[in-house]
């Protein structure tokens, strides 16, 4: 099937079959590959993308679903090709990212989080990326990240 | 995920004749955030799957203040847990909603689809029928509404027929002074299944208290209600209550706990959410 869709700001048309997760769409046919494929069952997160401006696990959604809608991945975060989000810089600056698998699902999560609370307490940081797991952090570092960016 | 067929059926009646057609071996996607991981998994098979999205008007939550409130098809269990008017006459639903999965998967997952999937630990399904929720399914030979308690037949089971949908929930509008509370039990605070769910609705006229977790599924503690019935509990009553709602569970023990656990959680947990839903009405 033939998928027409907004594709990080640019209009795309994808070829892709009924059965396939927009998850594997976006890795195998489009060849972004910042979208990390973890668990593949929404447990934990990797895959997180927006669709129109909402956070979802793109493993539990098909590829063919996504027609005629708005996806933001990992690569379409930049402001310009050179530079790189605030998210993306602060997690670097902290030590948010130690392997950096769960890294563009959690900058994902925050991105979303933070457009829909611009001013997040902690808890409500933690309540926000309950959905994404880090085996390396201890998450302390990634909350930080997040708070680094949190508009004073 | 192995192969299947596709469609976007515009109506129900299409999506209704096509899911007779595939019989069992049709499954209608909503959310999806279950169906897929069972299609992954090869829980479930399926050689078509039926989208439910692009059919108009099963969509949407609203609220009026006699009919209550009506929850679509595709409502979300994230619109449920941020809409104001849930919050403020639907508490515990709303909490319930909150608890389920992780953001991500409730911008996905439909309440409906929590109700079809007939877990018996799923979270909304107890503060739904404290509420005294119904729901209204379509079907070949039209429409019928079915009390959301009597909905559930075991695990995973629901008098749903072949080629029948359920298009919304309608739940009562709170009466005055109406305390609603859903406690959920887990061993950790997110992305958790409930090894017990108890939700209380109670008023100054009725009591009900539903337990999810702790039986084939979620069921009312009609004893301890009737122990309620009409009376100003003090903390004995309420303390025979909690422990009749722990007689009448019958969990089984399983990966998340023990049955004797479970029952001890059924009495401790019913009772804290009487205490807080007559907090929330004194």
């Amino acid at each position: 099937m033939k998928v027409s869709l907004t594709l990080n700001g640019e209009p795309r048309q994808i070829e892709v079959e009924p059965y396939r997760s927009l998850l594997d769409m976006l890795r195998n046919e489009a060849g972004l590959t910042g979208t990390k494929k973890g668990c593949d069952v929404g447990d934990c997160g990797a895959c997180t993308v927006l669709v129109d401006g909402k956070p979802l696990n793109s493993c539990l959604m098909l590829g063919v679903e996504a027609q005629g809608c708005e996806v933001l991945t990992i690569e379409g975060i930049q402001p310009a090709p050179d530079r790189l989000h605030p998210l993306q810089e602060s997690f670097m600056r902290l030590g948010g990212a130690q392997c950096g698998f769960c890294t563009p699902g959690m900058i994902m999560m925050a991105l979303a989080l933070l457009e829909e609370n611009p001013h997040p307490t902690e808890d409500e940081i933690r309540f926000g990326i309950a959905g994404n797991i880090c085996r390396c952090t201890g998450y302390t570092r990634i909350v930080e990240a997040i708070q680094a960016c949190v508009k004073k | 995920m192995r192969r299947f067929e596709y469609f976007e059926p515009a109506t129900l009646g299409e999506a209704a004749a096509l899911l007779e057609r595939y019989q069992g071996r049709a499954q209608p996607l909503a959310g999806g955030t279950d169906l897929l991981v069972e299609l992954k998994e090869q829980l479930r098979r399926a050689d078509c799957v039926v989208n439910l999205k692009r059919i108009p008007g099963i969509g949407g939550l609203s609220f009026d203040a006699r009919a209550g409130l009506r929850i679509g098809a595709l409502a979300t269990a994230r619109e449920v847990e941020t809409s104001p008017f849930v919050l403020q006459h639907y508490a515990s639903l709303a909490q319930a909603a909150r608890e389920l999965g992780s953001i991500q998967v409730r911008n996905r997952a439909t309440i409906i689809g929590n109700i079809c999937r007939a877990s018996p630990s799923a979270d909304t399904l107890p503060p739904l029928i404290a509420d005294g929720a119904q729901a209204t399914i379509h079907g070949a030979a039209g429409e019928r509404r079915v009390a959301l308690e009597t909905f559930f037949t075991g695990p995973g089971r629901t008098v749903l027929q072949p080629g029948e949908l359920v298009t919304e929930l309608l739940v009562p509008a709170p009466g005055p002074r109406t305390g609603k509370v859903y406690i959920k039990h887990g061993r950790r605070k997110a992305m958790e299944l409930a090894t017990v769910g108890v939700a209380v609705t109670l008023s100054d006229t009725q009591v009900r208290i539903v337990l999810g977790a702790v039986a084939p599924t979620p069921i009312r503690a009609a004893l301890a209600e009737r122990l309620l019935a009409g009376k100003k509990p003090d903390a004995a009553l309420l303390e025979r209550a909690a422990q009749a709602a722990a007689d009448e569970s019958r969990p089984i023990s399983n990966v998340r706990a023990s049955a004797e656990y479970r029952r001890e959680m059924v009495r401790v947990l019913t009772r804290r959410a009487l205490e807080r839903a007559l907090e929330a009405v004194r």
